[in-house]
């Protein structure tokens, strides 16, 4: 043992000597620093009352969010496995945790080996720090002890055991900011330190500077160390991590099987196809059939239709002249009866003819088409109505699918199997120019394109971020699109799906395999840590399925209404003609849809989903809409995910991949619609 | 005892590490816990060389071009 090699630094000391030269900013900046995946999120939403993405795979957060905790500015990050800059979430957790005044490093008891690592890191930055050991209920079940006190003193900063998916031990979080101190540093490494310090650099920039970092050294205009120097310390650490387990870590059955038999059959090919099958095939059958087909068949027509719009332009009508369309169908959906009620002057205005109407639209499978002649009515409680459309459409249709995907979507996160799926694709993957981990942000696109863009900060490489920002925008549909297609394809059965499903794979494949030839540099290989699995924490799944769902009725509200507000307009002015009469070739000749398609684009460009708003009033065939989806779904991301994607990709390539969209978009469209129309 | 690569283990061998591939990703790789003369468990290897490995209870996938530039000793 060498803990009396191991020297107490006095704190004020090292404030003295170092003497910061930043203002000290009067609010106290705590931040939550640990290895990806260990509750970090969990913490800060505790913290903050806030909600941050919790998910059980690493590197759900990749960015820093600020929020208070008892009037002190509280940080999330990125998790990490040591301060460093070999990727983007650690220069951003890095330039954080360099200017931070406490931090909370949170650790994973279970792996508690691996997540020292960065402790004594922190503590050798000379960072004030309090340890939280989250996990501690998984200890207990599997009759691990670790001696906190003991840790403690090892350590030279507090440790205070914690359960954060149950908010157990919270209630020290108080403390443990208050209590964080400098912890006991190593007494060679302190003294090389020493030498850096002497330039009047701060304690966490030298150690940063030492182990190789060139942007920090460049800050303060010195060398950096050579990565050689930077293996002496970290293998100098490690076993200094080593011997504190050692002391501190006693199991009492080396047999606590941590990984159950699904997760071990979930890598292998041979059974972990089948499992992701399987997944699949309940998938479609809880989306395709109860949400797509009962769910929203009675939210859009029973509520939206036949109560919603029925009411709202009845009530318009009653004021501005009206005629109104009503067809009565049988069970069977044939018509049967249909009566043209003329309200020159609005409906109020003829009450003999009022009552007729109302008992006559009433009967059940009586269908009313209002028709306006107000302009003003037309655009917001026409058929294209701003007002009706965008209630109907967001509220009724949309947002039940929605939530059915986002809570698919969250099961999924939170049950640790996405990085399994990662690691049985990653020879798959490699063909393309990837690795395994690209899976993660691929699945969180069917989720979100916007979000999923963000997470691309989580590959290795740049052109492997550049390869999936591609896949994501050209081929990846959305939840909401999902939402869409299963809508329109509902009830058609499994060719239109099969053959939409094997376009948009070929798509994928040979896009990918061209910008794997085409971009230069070579792809990172995979490295991932398993996290446990288990069946999806309710609780979790449903907090998160809520706020997604609300995020997303937040933003496509907005540009929903924009979208139907510029359709509208556009069809009073007469522009709506113009523009259909221009795409006509492409729409009628090319993809073979009735030309009325082309306001599907115009909505399309501000969200691809919303295109298919259009496509709804149109009768079309089966393949019809086929091709109809296919191109959609090729067509332009929507417009939070392209400013997102120019911020994380720039300009350049964001624009060759917002123009390639619409190529690609219609020519493949047109391609299958010469075979199958 | 034999001298050899990661991506040659099979399903169950311990292997013991014997050199990581220098540079960044050798410092990664002692972050997570991977270091020259610890000895782990392959609890899984796919077709292609894709390697899971299990170092106490973590568990980590490393792919093939990075196991095959890992020199174990398999034991
Ligand atoms: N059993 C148990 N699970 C926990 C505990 N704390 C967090 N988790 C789970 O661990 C997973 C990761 O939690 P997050 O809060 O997303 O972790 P993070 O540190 O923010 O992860 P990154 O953002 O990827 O770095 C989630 O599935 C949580 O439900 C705990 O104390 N006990
Ligand atoms: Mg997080």
């Amino acid at each position: 043992m060498k803990f009396d090699n191991i020297l107490k630094l006095d704190s004020d000391k090292i404030t003295s000597s170092l003497l910061v030269e930043e203002e000290t900013n009067s609010t106290q900046k705590v931040v939550l620093v640990g290895n990806p995946n260990v509750g970090k999120s969990c913490i800060f939403n505790y913290m903050s009352g806030m909600y941050v993405d919790v998910s059980n795979f690493p590197g759900t957060t990749v960015s820093i969010t600020k929020s208070n905790y008892k009037g002190k500015d509280v940080f999330d990050t990125p998790g990490i496995y040591g301060v460093g800059s070999f990727n983007d979430e650690e220069k951003v957790a890095r330039d954080i945790i360099l200017s931070a005044d406490v931090i909370l490093n949170v650790v994973n008891a279970l792996n508690l080996d691996r997540d020292l690592f960065l402790t004594l890191q922190l503590i050798d930055m000379g960072k004030k720090v309090s340890v939280l050991l989250n996990f501690s209920d998984e200890l207990k079940k599997r009759k691990i002890k670790i001696d906190t006190q003991k840790l403690s003193e090892l350590l030279g900063v507090e440790v205070y055991e914690t359960a954060a998916v149950d908010k157990i031990g919270f209630d020290k979080i108080g403390e443990a900011i208050e209590k964080a101190r400098t912890g006991k540093q190593e007494l060679d490494l302190h003294f090389i330190l020493q030498q850096v310090m002497a330039k009047s650099i701060p304690q966490c920039d030298s150690l940063l500077i030492l182990e190789g970092d060139e942007s920090i050294a460049q800050k303060h205009n010195i060398t950096n160390g050579t990565a050689n120097e930077r293996e002496k310390i970290y293998i100098g650490r490690r076993n200094r991590v080593n011997e504190i387990i050692d002391v501190v870590e006693h199991e009492d059955s080396k047999k606590g099987e941590i990984f159950n038999l699904f997760g071990r059959y979930s890598l292998n090919p041979k059974t972990g196809i089948p499992i992701l099958f399987v997944m699949l095939v309940i998938v479609y059958f809880f989306i395709g059939d109860i949400v797509s087909q009962r769910i929203v068949n009675f939210t859009e027509n029973k509520i939206g239709k036949e109560f919603f719009e029925y009411n709202a332009k009845s009530f318009v009508g009653d004021f501005t002249p009206v005629d109104i369309d009503v067809v009565v169908h049988d069970n069977n959906g044939n018509p049967v009866n249909q009566r043209l009620f003329k309200f020159p002057s609005g409906i109020n205005s003829n009450t003999q003819l009022k009552n007729e109407f109302e008992l006559f639209s009433k009967q059940a499978g009586a269908q009313s088409d209002f028709h306006f002649s107000n302009p003003i009515a037309k655009l917001f409680f026409g058929e294209f109505g701003v007002v009706t459309m965008t209630v109907t459409y967001l509220l009724f249709l949309l947002l039940p699918l929605v939530i059915g995907f986002y809570f698919v979507m969250a099961m999924l996160e939170d049950s640790g199997y996405l990085p399994r799926l990662a690691t049985m694709l990653d020879r798959s993957f490699n063909k393309i120019g990837l690795n395994g981990r690209a899976v993660i942000p691929i699945m969180l696109g069917f989720g979100c394109i916007t979000m999923a863009n963000i997470t691309t900060r989580l590959l290795g490489s740049e052109r492997e971020k550049s390869i999936v920002t591609a896949i994501l925008q050209f081929v990846i549909p959305c939840s909401a699109q999902l939402a869409v297609i299963a809508a329109l394809l509902s009830g058609a059965g499994f060719g239109p799906m099969i053959l939409y499903v094997s376009v948009i794979f070929t798509v994928l494949i040979t896009l990918s395999t061209i910008l794997n030839k085409m971009l230069p540099g070579e792809s990172s290989p995979l490295l991932i840590d398993l996290p446990m699995i288990g069946f999806p924490r309710m609780r979790n799944v449903l907090k998160k399925t809520f706020f997604r769902s609300f995020g997303f009725m937040k933003e496509a509200s907005f540009w929903f209404f924009i979208g139907a507000l510029a359709v509208g307009l556009m069809d009073i002015s007469g522009i709506l003609q113009v523009w259909q009469n221009l795409l006509a070739p492409f729409t009628t000749n090319w993809l073979k849809l009735p030309k009325e398609a082309a306001n599907a684009f115009v909505m399309g460009m501000v969200r691809r989903d919303f295109g298919a708003a259009g496509l709804f009033h149109m009768s079309l065939t089966v393949m019809q809409k086929t091709v109809a989806i296919i191109t959609i779904t090729l067509f332009v991301p929507c417009i939070a995910a392209f400013v997102v994607m120019l911020k994380e990709r720039g300009w350049k390539e964001g624009m060759i991949i917002w123009f390639g969209t619409w190529i690609t978009a219609f020519l493949i469209g047109g391609i299958v619609a010469q075979f199958v129309i | 005892m034999l001298n050899s690569t990661l991506d040659q283990a099979r399903k169950g061998n311990p292997i013991t590490i014997l050199k990581l591939p220098s540079g960044d990703i050798k410092s990664q790789l002692i972050r997570l816990g991977i270091s020259e003369g610890d000895t782990l468990i392959c609890i899984e290897r796919l077709p292609g060389g894709t390697i899971v490995v299990q170092k106490n209870r973590q568990q980590i996938a490393l792919g093939f071009d990075l196991a095959k530039k890992i020199n174990i000793i398999l034991q």
